[in-house]
C-alpha cells in the first residue's frame, strides 16, 4: 500500500511543479524581453535590473545570465561579468554564442592583465 | 597557416546556425577599462627619459620619450611637461662614481648591462629633486632595450603546382628560413614626484620578424612595435574604452 502511494505523490507533485516552473520561465522571459528592449536604446541600467529580476525568477535560464555578462561589461564590472558568463555556460554548456560572447570577454580581460606588473 | 581560416569559419558557421536557431539581437557595447593607476593626484606629467640600449640605428631614449609625450598630450587629461630629455645613462653612472666605483659602465648591448644601471630608479632623493624642479609630477622614465633578432625557422607558405592536365593547386609548404627583426624589451616605471618613490612599474616585451630579404629600417620597426605598446601604457593612466558587439539571447 505504501509503496504505491510514494509514486503517486512523486506524481502528483510533477503535475503541480511543471506548470510552475513553465510559468516561472514565461516569466524570466518576459523581463529578458523588456531589457532587451530597453539595452537598445541604450538604458543599460534598466536592462540589468530586468534581467536580475529575470535571473532571480529563473536561475536556470541562461539568456537571462548571457545578457546579465553583457550588461556588467558595458558597466566596466568585469568580476561580474566573469560570473554570470560562467554561470550561463554552466547552464548552457552548448551554447555557441554565449561561447563567442565569453571568447570576447576574455581577450579584453586578458589585455587588462596580460603584460607583467610589478 | 589555413588552420586558422578554416577554424574561423567553421565557428562563424556555427554561431550563424546557432543564431537561426536561437532568438538573438547583436548589440554594440563599449567596455570601460579603469586606469591601473590612481593619478587624481597629479596634475601634470613629465616623461624623464629611459635608460636605453640594443642597437645604435635607434636613439631609444630620445623617441621613446617623443612619442609617449605626444600621445599622452592626445590621450590622457594630464598635461605633459615640456623640458630636456634627461641623459639618465649618464645620471646612472655618476651615481656609481659618486658611491666609489671609478670604473665606466659597460655599453648597454643586452639587458643583463641593464644591471650596472638600474639603481637610479631607487634613487628616491634624486626623483624627488627632479619632481621639485617640476612643480611635482608623475614622473615617467624606465629602461628600453631595442635588440636586433635573427631567427632560423620553419615557416609555412603557399606554392603554385600544376598537376599532369595541367591544373592549378595551391598547396601549403614548409620551408627553413632566415628571418629577421627586433625585439623591444623593457619596464615604465611611474615615480610620485612629490616624494620620489615608485608608484607602479610595468614590463613590456614585443617582437617582429620579417624575411631576410626584405629590408625595413630601424626606426620603422621601433614604431610598429611600440605602437602594440601604447595601448598597455596609456591604460595605466588613463580609462580606455574597449568597443565590440555582443549577443543577447531572448
Amino acid at each position: 500500500m505504501r509503496t504505491a502511494v510514494i509514486p503517486l505523490a512523486l506524481f502528483l507533485l510533477t503535475l503541480v511543479t511543471v506548470p510552475l516552473q513553465a510559468d516561472a520561465r514565461s516569466d524570466a522571459k518576459k523581463q529578458v524581453e523588456f531589457g532587451i528592449t530597453v539595452a537598445q536604446r541604450g538604458l543599460w541600467r534598466e536592462a540589468i535590473y530586468r534581467w536580475e529580476r529575470a535571473a532571480q525568477i529563473d536561475p536556470s535560464y541562461a539568456p537571462a545570465h548571457n545578457n546579465l555578462a553583457i550588461a556588467y561589461e558595458h558597466e566596466g564590472d568585469l568580476a561580474k561579468a566573469r560570473t554570470a558568463y560562467e554561470r550561463a555556460l554552466e547552464l548552457e554548456p552548448g551554447n555557441a554564442l554565449i561561447k563567442q560572447n565569453y571568447e570576447l570577454f576574455r581577450e579584453i580581460n586578458d589585455r587588462t592583465t596580460r603584460q607583467g606588473t610589478q | 597557416m589555413i588552420a586558422r581560416p578554416v577554424k574561423a569559419l567553421s565557428s562563424l558557421v556555427v554561431v550563424l546556425l546557432a543564431t537561426a536557431c536561437t532568438n538573438s539581437f547583436e548589440i554594440p557595447i563599449e567596455t570601460p577599462i579603469l586606469p591601473k593607476l590612481d593619478v587624481a593626484a597629479f596634475q601634470r606629467v613629465l616623461v624623464a627619459g629611459f635608460i636605453a640600449g640594443g642597437t645604435e640605428d635607434v636613439d631609444g631614449n630620445l623617441e621613446t620619450t617623443r612619442l609617449l609625450r605626444s600621445q599622452l598630450r592626445t590621450k590622457s587629461q594630464l598635461r605633459v611637461i615640456d623640458s630636456d630629455v634627461l641623459p639618465l645613462v649618464d645620471v646612472a653612472a655618476e651615481g656609481r662614481d659618486s658611491g666609489g666605483a671609478a670604473t665606466a659602465p659597460p655599453p648597454i648591448k643586452e639587458e643583463k648591462d641593464l644591471e650596472a644601471y638600474e639603481h637610479v630608479f631607487a634613487n628616491v632623493e634624486y626623483w624627488k629633486k627632479i619632481g621639485e624642479e617640476y612643480q611635482q609630477p608623475l614622473i615617467v622614465t624606465g629602461t628600453v632595450m631595442f635588440t636586433p633578432l635573427q631567427r632560423n625557422s620553419i615557416v609555412q607558405r603557399e606554392q603554385e603546382v600544376y598537376d599532369s592536365f595541367g591544373r592549378r593547386r595551391v598547396v601549403p609548404v614548409r620551408t627553413y628560413m632566415e628571418r629577421k627583426g627586433f625585439s623591444l624589451d623593457g619596464r615604465f616605471i611611474f615615480i610620485d614626484g612629490r616624494s620620489g618613490a615608485t608608484l607602479h612599474s610595468e614590463s613590456f616585451g614585443e617582437q617582429i620578424l620579417y624575411n631576410a630579404n626584405q629590408t625595413t629600417p630601424a626606426l620603422s620597426s621601433y614604431f610598429e612595435l611600440m605602437d602594440r605598446l601604447i595601448p598597455t601604457f596609456l591604460s595605466t593612466l588613463s580609462s580606455q574604452k574597449i568597443k565590440g558587439t555582443r549577443i543577447l539571447l531572448q
